[in-house]
């Protein structure tokens, strides 16, 4: 599968003979799983396994709960409840699903912020951030739908505020509103087809995810210092890898474990604090809460969505231009969207010619700062839409765009980089004293 | 790796940012010390049986609780009643039952009747959909560090949040309270001073009520409560257990490769 030199499964027995020839599964099984990695990855390399056992995790609870779930806008709320009194351990599945749904867009955006810092989404590994934020879009249309099942106050309001984004885009907004909601209104007929996308759309992520592991297992991964690894001959790569079993399995598994300690003690002890205390109260069309707020993991977005109001010389200037089609509302909608297709981007904006931001001085802060415009972001999604909120989101949304548009671009051709190490070997050499007694550096139990 | 260290501290700050949701005009509740709060609190059975018992004499003369089945009043970890008391408790209640196209007595499996009131909300979730965000900020520190909630807001709603004050509106008396969002409430008191006559000779004052309702509406909304934490607190300890053994297995293997940091 990789590109990266390396040894391939040969069937020794006959047995393994007569299924290689007519099924490779074994071997695409041994190739996947003894795949050459940088031996140099840190612990920012953990989320991918973290974000497969979320889906796991989902899945496996969200199959259950499925089956004590009425999709029926005078049941929902009520089968909830039936599930965390009366089916045996099914306050533990739903506080598991829900606390999971948190624990995955953890573990997304560090996984993504990642791979910004670390410029992992350069050449060649294009495709594998372009699949990687088609399944971070497909994780938010899920989240949102599974969110709305539950039948609370903000399953309703959030649907009825989400939906109606759609409704702002000319001409067609209206007929796709109308189909996503299936009537005129957030109904039973809405609640239904979000069932059934919730429960469909998670399967389409693991095809993803699949698409998402070949591509990257074809460029190979990349590493800290953004050097690629020596595909010369079998015995540089060697200096440079070591197989993904046992080194990386046992240290992700360890990784995953101190995370589900606090998964498990969020789960255990404070399983709501996560959650909109609002969604305990049954849906009522003819109730409005005071603040409608999405889950934590849409904040960021929310904000920017809500920053571009009319009042903005930006937002004036294109409702001018396009006479009027692009108003207030709609501009919103496109920031939203253009927030993240910006992050999609992001391979053709970054023009630096060094990959790994440990090697970029000016890169580093901008990094920094562009975290912090995320977190403050998330903070001002929360807030009410007033003032001095609503300036601050207008600053931060605007530099969540500056970075992408203005300043990557701009840091490849000012930034004077440093001269990255040669090889993932003589990096690792410059960190760690050489093992007492053995130089030799591959050690591969397989063999 | 400073970077990295920066961002793992925003991510856990940004823990406490959903927390800013009810951010707000919210009124200052004290913390009470329950007996449920904390990773290893549960259930006080006397407080539970002495929070139905005013459930029952005062709040169902409205209120309902229709998702709460009367079997679970039975259930260890909640108000742990003898079964017999469960049926003669649930003679009380009438249901409607569709078979017969009639009421009859209610039986355990059924559940509280819903409320009698139109305008009294059903107290089953109250506790739960009252959790709020308490602390400094609203930024929910409180709840994450002393288990403020939805328990308290019940039980200073119900006896330091009456002013006294009465206003007419629309033809409906509206009592003043300032734990309510907007300060006014249709619900007149509820409690005074021995509204309630205990069997096991507790203080019936009205805090002592208040809080002892407040209890047992927390049990209605998270019967499982004590389930929980001592599944969490097993996951805790088993994966704690696991990530020692893998940080060692990882240690040695990585050893054949890795010599000691030297930058």
């Amino acid at each position: 599968m990789s590109g990266i030199p390396h040894d391939h499964y040969e069937p020794k027995s006959g047995g393994e003979k007569w299924i290689h020839s007519r099924l490779p599964i074994v071997g695409l099984m041994y190739d996947t799983l003894m795949i050459p990695t940088p031996k140099n990855l840190n612990w920012m390399w953990i989320w991918g396994i973290v974000l497969a056992f979320c889906l796991v995790l989902q899945i496996a609870t969200g199959i259950v709960l499925a089956m004590h779930y009425t999709p029926h806008v005078d049941q929902a709320f009520a089968s909830v409840e039936h599930i965390m009194r009366n089916v045996n351990g099914g306050y533990m599945l739903r506080y598991l699903h829900t606390n999971g749904a948190s624990l995955f867009f953890i573990a997304v955006y560090a996984h993504i912020f990642r791979g910004l810092y670390y410029g992992s989404y350069k050449a060649p590994r294009e495709i594998t951030w372009i699949i990687g934020m088609l399944i971070y879009l497909m994780m938010m249309g899920t989240a949102f739908m599974g969110y709305v099942l539950p039948w609370g106050q903000m399953s309703f309001w959030g649907a009825t505020v989400i939906t109606g984004l759609f409704g702002a885009i000319p001409l067609i907004g209206e007929p796709i509103q109308t189909l996503l909601l299936g009537g005129p209104a957030v109904d039973n007929a809405t609640l239904n087809r979000f069932f059934s996308l919730h429960y469909l759309l998670p399967f389409v992520i693991a095809a993803l995810v699949i698409l998402h592991i070949w591509a990257f297992h074809t460029t190979g991964n990349s590493n800290p210092t953004g050097v690629e690894v020596r595909r010369t001959s079998k015995e540089e790569a060697e200096k440079d890898t070591l197989p993904f079993w046992p080194y990386f399995v046992i240290k992700d598994l360890f990784a995953l474990t101190v995370i589900l300690v606090v998964f498990f003690a969020v789960v255990g002890f404070m399983p709501n604090y996560l959650g909109h205390p609002d969604n305990y109260i049954e849906a009522n069309p003819l109730v409005t809460p005071a603040h409608i707020v999405p889950e934590w993991y849409f904040l960021p977005f929310y904000a920017i969505l809500r920053a571009f109001t009319s009042e903005v010389w930006v937002v004036q200037i294109a409702s001018f231009v396009t006479g009027g089609i692009v108003d207030a509302k709609f501009f919103g909608v496109l920031a939203m969207f253009g927030a993240i297709a910006v992050m999609a981007a992001v391979p053709w904006l970054d023009t630096s010619r060094v990959r790994s931001g440990r090697y970029r001085p000016m890169f580093k802060w901008w990094f920094a700062l562009l975290v912090v415009d995320f977190f403050a972001l998330m903070w001002l999604g929360a807030m009410p839409a007033e003032e001095p909120y609503a300036t601050f989101s207008l600053i931060a949304s605007a530099y969540w765009f500056g970075y992408f548009l203005v300043i990557l671009p701009l840091l490849g051709v000012f930034e004077k980089p440093l001269t990255p190490p040669e090889t993932i070997e003589a990096d690792f050499a410059e960190h760690y004293a050489p093992v007492a007694g053995d130089a030799k550096t591959l050690v591969n139990p397989a063999e | 790796m400073n970077m990295i260290k920066a961002t793992l501290l925003s991510a856990v700050l940004a823990l406490t940012a959903p927390a800013a949701f009810a951010a707000g005009e919210a009124p200052h509740i004290e913390n009470i010390d329950f007996s449920f709060d904390g990773p290893f609190g549960s259930y006080d059975v006397n407080q539970l049986q002495r929070g139905l018992q005013v459930y029952t004499e005062v709040c169902s003369a409205c209120h309902g609780l229709r998702y709460v089945p009367l079997r679970t009043l039975g259930d260890e970890g909640g108000p742990s009643m003898p079964e017999e008391q469960v049926i003669e408790y649930s003679k009380r209640f009438e249901v409607f039952d569709a078979d017969l196209d009639d009421f009859r007595a209610a039986i355990p499996v059924d559940h509280f009747p819903g409320s009698n009131l139109d305008t009294a909300p059903d107290l089953s979730l109250m506790a739960k959909k009252r959790a709020a965000f308490h602390g400094p900020y609203g930024l929910g520190i409180n709840q994450l560090l002393k288990g403020t909630g939805g328990p308290e807001y019940i039980a200073a709603l119900l006896s330091q949040g009456y002013t006294g004050e009465e206003k007419e509106q629309a033809g409906v008396t509206f009592y003043e309270n300032t734990v309510m969002s907007g300060g006014w409430i249709a619900m007149a008191p509820p409690l005074y001073d021995e509204a309630v006559e205990y069997e096991d000779g507790h203080a019936n004052t009205i805090e002592a009520m208040a809080e002892d309702v407040s209890a047992f509406l927390m049990w209605t909304a998270e019967p499982k409560l004590g389930a929980r934490k001592q599944a969490g607190f097993t996951g805790v300890v088993f994966l704690t257990l696991l990530s020692v053994l893998l940080y060692l297995t990882n240690k040695r293997l990585w050893s054949r490769v890795k010599g000691k940091k030297t930058v």
